[in-house]
């Protein structure tokens, strides 16, 4: 008869948390780090095993979700509404696409925005260019294909004069505008100031060029904005701008651009109510822009005047929880101050939104263990590659993954190629299949735009030294 | 660092902490009270009966699904977690 097998209990990593008086969460009990394993239906854990880790992972039905809610939630409210899509977000070629599938314009800030827009196919006057430099090329080609152009300093009209006169051809612009609103710091450095006159300066300017027509107002309040109110003061101080301006100068608006800052539901640092309770839905937004707006201009509609189409940037809040970052686990410490680390495969360099935000961080299964105050460490050999400063984990082993979210915006336009290989960037798409929507980096990539002169080439010919 | 000589609190320190089953140990000298899991716990307990690492390792492959270089390296790591505790 053969012995009785011992079955073994499973193995959890030690730990030991001493208690501390006096130091409960006002807001409650600690939330519960519960898991994920998939996206959208698809399982995340052999997506890592393909294509390896770390891993961005995009939801196609997350990203037009939230273009359509986006364009209900104006559109019921508005009788002319038009989205920009802010390239500087996110602009991988099949985000973009998504977009401008969703009717989405493109609105770029820069010669590469603007090229990576045509070469997508956008037309150009389906492009919005903004930006406080736009090369003399770039700015000839998009007045020759009708991009609509917003005007940042009193050179850009001089300069675009020259670029519609050679062209022979009367150029439709946009101003953009800064203000105060009253709730948001005033991102004076961009566009002409309104309260100083130096609009309506430039406004003038325009009216009495043979080459140029104000069609536009432009303006962005900032980023992240929370408080309602500074919209509302927004679509308000533009429409009375707009209305001061055609009288003064005979020209006709027809669009106001808001530009984007809406909040995507992502923490900010050092903000304590969690986002769920802080960000203001496309609704609210909507509400307060088009209803400060109704009122701004009931005298014009009253008038028999046609309303503007209200242009739109929204950027962040659009593409945020759009994707995610998976990483894996390379390393485990303790630290002198007693609190547990772990070191990620995924660092600052490609999550460079972790300077501003506490992502939300899951595992992809149930671990188990106490939760325990952990920081996050990146594979940097850099003091600031930290993920997260401080989150509550169970004890974390070397092979786990946790998922990072939401990662959708900034993260694949700012990320680094800083000592790492890029990861690979993978769609979930509306069928549940996985497409590959940009490789994973390759030295060969590097080296591409790298010239080695011929004198520097091992073997070099007297040997390597000693 | 051999296994033998890793540096543990000192066993007085440890013998003296009262565990539950449960995983609440209190520290009667300093009053500090901890929570600890089950396998924090093991290891404690086999610290108070004087084991030395090898011995620890080979109780917990006999009692866990664990190998030989993970006890070994989460005991070193536990020590470590241990002496901020107890010393």
């Amino acid at each position: 008869m053969n012995a009785p097998v011992k079955i073994l209990k499973p193995w959890v990593k030690p730990t030991l948390s001493p208690h501390r008086v006096g130091v409960m969460n006002k807001f409650g009990a600690v939330r519960q780090h519960n898991h994920q394993a998939d996206l959208d239906g698809v399982a995340i854990e052999p997506l890592l095993e393909q294509y390896g880790s770390p891993l961005f992972i995009l939801s196609e039905k997350t990203l037009r979700d939230n273009a359509r809610r986006l364009q209900r939630a104006f559109a019921t409210r508005w009788p002319k509404v038009r989205h920009g899509w802010s390239y500087k977000t996110n602009y991988l070629n099949a985000v973009c696409s998504i977009l401008h599938q969703e009717g989405s314009w493109a609105e770029v800030v820069s010669d590469f925005e603007y090229h990576k827009a045509r070469a997508l196919g956008v037309p150009g006057s389906r492009i919005i260019f903004n930006g406080p430099w736009k090369p003399s090329a770039i700015l000839e080609q998009a007045a020759h294909e009708g991009a609509q152009i917003h005007i940042d300093h009193l050179d850009e009209i001089y300069a675009l004069e020259q670029v519609a006169k050679s062209l022979n051809k009367k150029v439709a612009v946009g101003i953009r505008l800064n203000f105060d609103t009253g709730y948001t710091e005033s991102w004076s450095r961009f566009g002409f100031n309104l309260e100083s006159g130096a609009a309506m300066d430039a406004a003038q300017r325009i009216a009495s060029s043979e080459w140029l027509k104000l069609t536009g107002l432009h303006s962005h309040i900032g980023t992240f904005v929370l408080d309602l109110r500074a919209y509302a003061a927004q679509a308000r101080i533009m429409a009375e701008f707009m209305d001061k301006v055609e009288a003064e100068t005979a020209c006709l608006i027809e669009y106001l651009d808001i530009g984007g800052g809406f909040a995507s539901r992502n923490a900010l640092q050092g903000v304590y109510l969690p986002p769920d309770q802080l960000v203001p839905s496309f609704d609210q937004y909507a509400e307060a822009i088009t209803g400060s707006l109704l009122e701004a201009t009931r005298t014009r509609s009253a008038a028999g005047k046609t309303l503007p189409t209200l242009i739109l940037e929204t950027g962040r809040a659009m593409v945020d929880d759009a994707e995610i970052l998976v990483t894996r686990v390379v390393g485990g410490k303790r630290l002198p101050d007693g609190r547990r680390a772990a070191i990620l495969d995924a660092g600052v360099n490609l999550l460079f939104t972790a300077f501003w935000y506490n992502h939300q961080v899951k595992p992809l299964r149930p671990l188990d263990g106490i939760p325990e105050e952990t920081v996050l460490y990146g594979p940097l050999c850099m003091n600031i590659d930290i993920v997260r400063n401080s989150v509550m984990l169970p004890p974390l082993n070397v092979g786990d993954a946790l998922m990072v979210r939401p990662a959708g915006a900034y993260n694949n336009t700012q990320w680094m190629q800083f000592i790492q290989y890029r990861p690979a960037v993978v769609m979930v798409t509306l069928e549940g299949k996985v497409e590959v929507v940009r490789v994973a980096e390759q030295l060969s990539a590097i080296n591409e735009y790298e010239r080695l002169p011929e004198s520097l080439r091992l073997p070099f010919p007297q040997g390597l030294p000693e | 660092m051999t296994r033998q000589t890793l540096d543990f609190p000192n066993v007085e320190s440890l013998k003296r902490l009262a565990i539950s089953e449960s995983g609440f140990i209190f520290d009667p000298v300093t009053g500090n009270s901890f929570t600890v899991n089950h396998t924090g716990r093991a290891i404690l307990q086999l610290l108070q009966k004087t084991l030395d690492m090898e011995q620890i390792t080979k109780r917990l492959q006999a009692e866990y699904a664990v190998d030989a270089p993970v006890a070994d390296r989460e005991a070193i790591e536990f020590a470590n977690q241990l002496r901020g505790c107890f010393q």
